[in-house]
C-alpha cells in the first residue's frame, strides 16, 4: 500500500469529532456528544427540552455570591441524563477521589478516541476571562483528543475549541465547594437506533414533565409560583437591605438569567425553539402558538432585566422602581402558567 | 427576541468568545445568532465586581485593624465563601471562623497554615507575613 494511502485510512479509521457551539454547556455536551455517536437529528434545543431543562427555583435564605439563590434551569447533570433515557442511550458516569486514578481514566478513553464529558469549575478554567471565574462547579465541556501533553477540549459555549494543560485539567476537574466535580466524566456507553417514534415518544415526555414541574412543584418557591415568590421578595429588598445592596441582588438575578449559558431570557427562548423544533415531529399547531408565549415570556424577562438594569445603574432607585419589576415577573409568571396549563392538555400521542 | 434586536454591546467574554442566542427570523422561525455582549448584564457583572473589591479592601482593612486573621482577608480575595474554603481545606465554617480570629491564627500549626494556603494558592510564608 503506498504510505499516503496508509495514512488516509488510518484517520479515516478514527471518526472525526465537530465542535458545535450552544447557548448552554450541557445540552451542548449532550448535543455533540449524541451526534458524534450517530444520532443527526439532535439539536440544542431538542437536548434542551427532552431533557426538562426549563425550571424556576428560588432558594430562601441561601446566599450565592451574596446575592439571591435563583435559577432557571433543572439541576445540574439532569438534562444528559433525561435526555439519553428517553432515548434509549446508556450513559456512563464515572467519579473519583483519586486525583491520579481519574487523570488515567480519562487519558485512557482519549487513548480510545471517542469524545468524553467532564464536569468541571469555572475557577481555574484558564480561558475564561479573570471576571468570569467564580467557584461555579457545573460548567461541562467535552474532551476530544490530546496532542503534546495537552488536552484537546470543545466548550460547548465557545465558537472555537481550546485546550488544557495536564495541570489545569486536574486542578478544573477537582475544584472543591457546593457542586465539586470530583473528576466526573460521563459519556454514552451504547447507543441503540432511534426511531421518528422514540424522538416523538421523549419529545412528548419532556413537555409533560416541564409542565407538571412547573406547575405543581408544592411548596412556594419553585415553578410558575415561585417567580411570584421573587416578586415578592423584590418588593421587600429596598426596605430591608437598603437601596445598594438591593441592586446588587437584583443584578444577581440578570446575571443567573442572561449571562453567558442560558441563550437570553432565562432559556425561556431556547424553550420556544424546542417546542418549535418539536414541531416537525408531532404536527399540531398548538405547538407553534404556545411556542410564541414563551417567545413573550422571554421578551418579558428581558424587559425586567432591562428594568432591574436601570435600578442597579443608579439612574432610578426609588420603591416604585423595585414594585414595576416585581409586576412584571408577576406578569410573567402568569403567562407562564397559562402556557404550562396548556402544555399539559394537549393530547399529543 | 428578533434577529436584528440581539444587542451586540461590549462584554468582558470578548477575549473568548461571542455567545450563541436564540433569535427569530424574518419569517418569525427560531435561529440563532452571535452577541458579543448586552449592557445591562455588563452594568451587573460590573457592580458585582465593585462589591467584591470593596470587600477585599474593607477586609485587608481588618487584618490590619487587627480585628481578622489574613485567612479572612485571603477567602474574600479569592471570591470564596465559607462553603468553598470549607471544601479546600476540609475544615468546618465553625473552625475556619475561629481560625479568622488573630490570635487563634497565630498559634496555627504550619501544617494547618500549609492547608491554608495551598487552599489559596500562595506560599506560607505570604499568608502569615499579610498585615493588611
Amino acid at each position: 500500500m503506498h504510505f499516503c494511502e496508509f495514512v488516509k485510512n488510518k484517520i479515516k479509521l478514527k471518526k472525526k469529532f465537530k465542535h458545535i457551539q450552544s447557548a448552554h454547556c450541557e445540552n451542548g455536551v449532550a448535543t455533540s456528544l449524541l451526534r458524534y455517536h450517530g444520532l443527526e437529528f439532535m439539536t440544542e434545543p431538542l437536548a434542551f427540552g427532552m431533557g426538562s431543562g426549563i425550571f424556576y427555583l428560588h432558594i430562601p435564605y441561601l446566599s450565592i455570591n451574596n446575592g439571591p439563590a435563583i435559577t432557571y434551569r433543572t439541576m445540574p447533570g439532569w438534562i444528559f441524563s433525561r435526555t439519553c433515557k428517553s432515548l434509549g442511550v446508556k450513559v456512563h458516569r464515572e467519579k473519583f477521589r483519586n486525583e491520579q486514578t481519574a487523570q488515567a481514566f480519562l487519558d485512557q478513553k482519549v487513548k480510545e478516541g471517542a469524545p468524553v464529558g467532564c464536569q468541571v469549575g469555572v475557577f481555574n478554567l484558564p480561558y475564561f476571562p479573570p471576571e468570569y471565574r467564580f467557584h461555579f462547579n457545573a460548567h461541562n465541556l467535552i474532551v476530544y483528543g490530546k496532542e503534546n501533553g495537552n488536552y484537546l477540549i470543545s466548550d460547548p459555549v465557545m465558537e472555537t475549541v481550546t485546550s488544557l494543560s495536564e495541570e489545569d485539567m486536574l486542578k478544573v476537574r477537582f475544584a472543591k465547594g457546593p457542586l465539586a466535580p470530583k473528576g466526573h466524566i460521563y459519556f454514552p456507553e451504547k447507543v441503540g437506533i432511534v426511531t421518528d417514534e422514540i424522538i416523538k415518544k421523549g419529545i412528548i415526555k419532556g413537555i409533560k414533565r416541564s409542565a407538571r414541574d412547573m406547575l405543581y412543584i408544592p411548596g412556594n418557591i419553585g415553578g410558575v409560583t415561585g417567580i411570584k415568590y421573587t416578586a415578592k421578595q423584590i418588593r421587600k429588598w429596598r426596605d430591608k437591605l437598603g437601596p445598594r445592596k438591593a441592586g446588587l441582588y437584583l443584578g444577581q438575578i440578570v446575571r443567573m438569567q442572561e449571562e453567558i449559558g442560558t441563550g437570553g431570557g432565562g432559556f425561556r427562548f431556547l424553550f420556544a425553539a424546542f417546542l418549535e423544533q418539536a414541531h416537525h415531529y408531532i404536527k399540531q399547531d398548538q405547538l407553534l402558538e404556545i411556542s410564541d408565549d414563551f417567545t413573550k415570556a422571554g421578551d418579558l424577562w428581558r424587559a425586567s432585566a432591562v428594568n432591574m438594569g436601570r435600578i442597579y445603574k443608579g439612574r432610578l432607585n426609588e420603591q416604585k422602581d423595585f414594585e414595576e419589576s416585581a409586576d412584571l415577573l408577576m406578569q410573567i409568571s402568569e403567562i407562564e402558567k397559562q402556557a404550562f396549563k396548556k402544555l399539559l392538555k394537549l393530547k399529543l400521542d | 427576541m428578533k434577529k436584528e434586536e440581539l444587542p451586540q454591546d461590549e462584554s468582558l467574554l470578548a477575549s473568548m468568545t461571542r455567545e450563541l442566542m436564540y433569535v427569530k427570523d424574518k419569517e418569525g422561525k427560531y435561529t440563532t445568532d452571535l452577541s458579543t455582549g448586552w449592557d445591562v448584564k455588563k452594568n451587573a457583572l460590573d457592580n458585582a465586581w465593585d462589591d467584591i473589591r470593596e470587600r477585599i479592601e474593607a477586609a485587608s482593612l481588618a487584618v490590619k485593624n487587627g480585628e481578622k486573621s489574613p485567612i479572612y482577608y485571603f477567602m474574600e480575595l479569592r471570591i470564596m465563601d465559607f462553603q468553598v474554603l470549607s471544601g479546600y481545606t476540609g475544615y468546618w465554617a465553625f473552625t475556619i471562623k475561629r481560625h479568622m480570629k488573630p490570635k487563634v491564627f497565630g498559634s496555627l500549626s504550619e501544617k494547618k497554615l500549609a492547608v491554608y494556603a495551598k487552599a489559596f494558592n500562595i506560599s506560607i510564608e505570604e499568608l502569615k507575613n499579610f498585615k493588611g
